[in-house]
C-alpha cells in the first residue's frame, strides 16, 4: 500500500442531488462510520484530492463545473459515482434538465448504487476506489498509463 | 382547510394585490400551469390561516404586470416563471432577464398551441 | 467610502453543501448588496406528472429534498387525498405526524452541525450529528431505510408500526431528550458561539412580515406563522408555536433548539394517545377534475403544495412551493450592511436546501 492510498483525500461534489446523499456521504465522516479512520479527509480544493465523490446527475448548468474539478486534480485519480443519480439519473433520467449520470461527461471508476447510497455502501465504493487508486498508481510508475 | 378559488383578470392582478397587502394579507405562492395555448396563473395570498387563491388567464405572447412593487418577494416565483414559461411580467423590481434558472430547454413548462392539437 | 467590489461566493463554498451563488457587492468589509443566483440543481422533477402518474408521484415528489423527504410526500399525499375526497384513517393521520415530527428533530440536528461546523466548533458537529444517527435508526428499523422512506401513500402510510416498534421509537425520543439537552447548552450559554450568533444578521418583524418568511426565521423574529397551529390534529395534541422575540442568529439557533424538545413531546403524546385501527384506506380511480391545495410545516417552514387534476391517473399539475423558496428574499435582506465573515453565518442561520427551492 502506498502513502495516498493510506491517506487518500476527498473531494465532493454535489452536481444536482436531492441532497439524500450529500448527507450521507458527510454521515460517512461523522463518528457513527467514520471515514476518517481510513486515513481520509474531506478536502474543498480539487488540487489536493485523489478521489471525487459526485452526487446526483450531470446537467447543462454543472456539466463544466464538473469536468473543471475533474481536470484539476492531479493523476493518479478516481471518480466514485455516489448514488443511483449519479450512476445513471435515476428518478430524474427523463426530466428536462437532466442530461444523465456522470458517466456522460468524465470517466467513472467505481458506481455505487442506492437511493440514498447508505453509508456503509459508500465507504465500500471508496474503499474499491482506493484499490483502482492503487492499480493506476502501480501503472504509472510502470509507465504504461 | 377551505379551498377558495377565484377567477382574475390579467388586467387586474396588480390592483388586487395592492389590496390585499392593505388589508394584511401574506404572499404565499405563484405558480403556473401548463395549457394548451395558454398558461394559467395561480397566485396565493393567506391571511390568519385563510388562503385564497387567484387564477389567471394568460395567452401566449401577452405580459403581466409585475407584483414586486408591493410583495418584493415575488421576484423569486416572477423569475421562474418568465424562464418556464415564458410569461413576461412587466416593471419588476427584480427582473434577471431569463438569467434566473439556468437551463438547456427554452421555456420547457410552455404548451402547445391551439393549432398544434391538445 | 472605499470602492466598491463585487465576490463571488460559491456555487462550491466550504460552508455550504450544496451550490448556491451569490453576488456580493462590498464596500470594504460591509455588504451592500447580495444578488443570489439558482439553477445548479434544476431537474424540473414537477415536469414529470405527465409521465407519472398520481401514486408513482408521491415517490418522485419524496425525492425533492433528501432532508425533508417525508415531509415532501405528507404534503403530496394530503392534497391528492383532499383532492379525491379520500378519508385517511385515524392511525395513519399519527403515525403520518410522529414520522413528521421525527424529521423536524433529525433536520434540526443535521442544522445544529452545519450551524456548529460554519462556527469552526468542529467537535460540536460530530456531537449534533451523533445524536441524529438515533432517529435515523428509528428510521432504518421500521420502514428500511435512513433518509428517503417512502413510508407515506396516497390513503395512509405503506405498512404499520407494531406496538413494540412503538415502544422503541419512545424509547429512543427520552434519549435523544437527554443527549439534546446536554449539547444544546453549549450553543445557548458558550461565549464564542454568542459572540458569532448574537446581533448578527438582525430580521426584525417588520421584514419578515414583508418579505413574507416563513419557519424558524420568521418565529425568530417574533411572527406567529406555524402550518401547524390551523391543523386539528396538531391542536389535539396540545401543538403551540415557539416564539423567540429578538430576530438574529441565535435567536434562530434558540427557536429550532426548542423545536427539537417540543417535536419530541409530540411524539411521546402521539404515540401514548394512538388510536388503534387501518392505516391505509383504499383509494381507487383516476383523479377529479379540479384542484387542491394543502400545507405542511415542513422543518425550515411553511411548504405549499397543489395539485390539480383533469379526470386521469395523471395531474396536469404537481406543485410544491419550498420554505427556502419564500425564504430567499429575507436572507437577500439580512445579508445587505453584514460584515463579509458573517455571511456563511447568515446564509446557515436561514437553513437554505437548494435542492428543495429548484426541484
Amino acid at each position: 500500500m502506498s502513502y495516498s492510498t493510506k491517506s487518500p483525500w476527498i473531494l465532493h461534489y454535489d452536481a444536482s442531488s436531492c441532497n439524500g446523499c450529500d448527507i450521507e456521504v458527510l454521515a460517512c465522516l461523522t463518528p457513527l462510520y467514520d471515514l476518517e479512520r481510513f486515513g481520509i479527509i474531506n478536502t474543498g480544493d480539487p488540487k489536493q484530492a485523489d478521489l471525487l465523490l459526485i452526487t446526483g446527475a450531470v446537467n447543462d448548468q454543472n456539466k463544466g463545473v464538473v469536468k473543471q474539478l475533474y481536470e484539476q486534480m492531479p493523476e493518479p485519480k478516481v471518480v466514485v459515482a455516489v448514488g443511483i443519480c449519479a450512476c445513471s439519473g435515476g428518478v430524474f433520467r427523463e426530466c428536462y434538465n437532466i442530461l444523465g449520470g456522470i458517466d456522460t461527461v468524465i470517466p467513472v471508476d467505481v458506481y455505487v448504487p442506492g437511493c440514498a447510497a447508505r453509508p456503509e455502501s459508500i465507504i465500500d465504493g471508496v474503499v474499491k476506489g482506493l484499490e483502482v487508486l492503487e492499480n493506476k498508481l502501480n501503472k504509472m510508475r510502470e509507465g504504461t498509463l | 382547510m377551505t379551498q377558495k378559488y377565484l377567477k382574475l383578470d390579467a388586467s387586474d392582478v396588480l390592483g388586487t394585490a395592492e389590496k390585499l397587502h392593505e388589508e394584511g394579507y401574506r404572499m404565499v405562492q405563484i405558480c403556473g400551469v401548463t395549457k394548451n395555448g395558454y398558461s394559467e396563473l395561480l397566485y396565493s395570498f393567506d391571511k390568519d390561516h385563510d388562503l385564497v387563491n387567484y387564477k389567471v388567464d394568460v395567452p401566449f405572447g401577452t405580459s403581466v404586470m409585475s407584483i414586486t412593487p408591493v410583495y418584493w418577494a415575488a421576484f423569486v416565483y416572477e423569475n421562474e416563471i418568465h424562464d418556464l414559461f415564458g410569461i413576461d411580467f412587466m416593471d419588476s423590481k427584480l427582473d434577471y432577464k431569463g438569467n434566473f434558472f439556468r437551463m438547456s430547454a427554452v421555456t420547457p413548462w410552455k404548451g402547445k398551441d391551439h393549432e398544434e392539437g391538445a | 467610502m472605499g470602492k466598491r467590489t463585487i465576490v463571488p461566493f460559491g456555487p462550491q463554498h466550504p460552508a455550504l453543501p450544496e451550490p448556491i451563488h451569490l453576488d456580493l457587492e462590498l464596500e470594504d468589509e460591509k455588504v451592500i448588496r447580495a444578488i443570489p443566483s439558482i439553477g445548479y440543481v434544476h431537474r424540473g422533477l414537477e415536469k414529470l406528472v405527465e409521465k407519472r402518474d398520481y401514486e408513482q408521484m408521491t415517490y418522485v415528489m419524496e425525492r425533492v429534498c433528501g432532508i425533508c423527504s417525508f415531509g415532501h410526500s405528507y404534503g403530496y399525499t394530503s392534497a391528492v387525498e383532499g383532492l379525491m375526497g379520500v378519508d385517511v384513517p385515524e392511525r395513519a393521520n399519527y403515525l403520518r405526524i410522529m414520522f413528521h415530527e421525527l424529521s423536524r428533530v433529525h433536520s434540526h440536528l443535521l442544522w445544529l452541525g452545519l450551524l456548529a461546523d460554519g462556527l469552526g466548533f468542529d467537535s460540536l458537529f460530530m456531537h449534533c450529528w451523533r445524536i441524529r444517527e438515533k432517529v435515523l435508526d428509528v428510521f432504518e428499523a421500521i420502514t428500511g431505510a435512513r433518509v428517503i422512506m417512502s413510508f407515506c401513500k396516497v390513503g395512509g402510510v405503506r405498512k404499520d408500526v407494531s406496538p413494540d416498534m412503538l415502544r422503541m421509537v419512545r424509547n429512543v425520543c427520552d434519549d435523544v431528550e437527554e443527549e439534546v439537552r446536554k449539547t444544546s447548552g453549549v450553543f445557548m450559554k458558550d461565549s464564542s458561539i454568542r459572540n458569532r450568533l448574537c446581533g448578527t444578521g438582525i430580521l426584525t418583524r417588520e421584514d419578515v412580515l414583508d418579505l413574507n418568511a416563513v419557519g424558524p426565521v420568521a418565529r425568530g423574529s417574533g411572527v406567529e406563522n406555524d402550518a401547524r397551529t390551523a391543523e386539528p390534529m396538531y391542536r389535539n395534541l396540545g401543538f403551540e408555536a415557539v416564539l423567540r422575540d429578538e430576530g438574529d442568529c441565535w435567536a434562530r439557533c434558540i427557536v429550532r433548539v426548542d423545536e427539537i424538545f417540543q417535536s419530541l413531546d409530540l411524539i411521546r403524546t402521539a404515540i401514548d394517545t394512538i388510536p388503534s385501527g387501518e392505516f391505509c384506506a383504499v383509494v381507487k380511480g383516476p383523479v377529479p377534475e379540479g384542484d387542491y391545495t394543502f400545507r405542511v410545516e415542513q422543518p425550515r417552514g411553511e411548504g405549499f403544495y397543489y395539485v390539480q387534476g383533469n379526470g386521469t391517473k395523471n395531474l396536469s399539475r404537481a406543485r410544491v412551493r419550498t420554505p427556502t423558496n419564500i425564504n430567499i428574499p429575507a436572507m437577500v435582506k439580512a445579508l445587505q450592511g453584514c460584515d463579509l465573515q458573517d455571511v456563511s453565518m447568515l446564509v446557515i442561520t436561514i437553513d437554505p436546501c437548494i435542492s428543495c427551492t429548484e426541484r
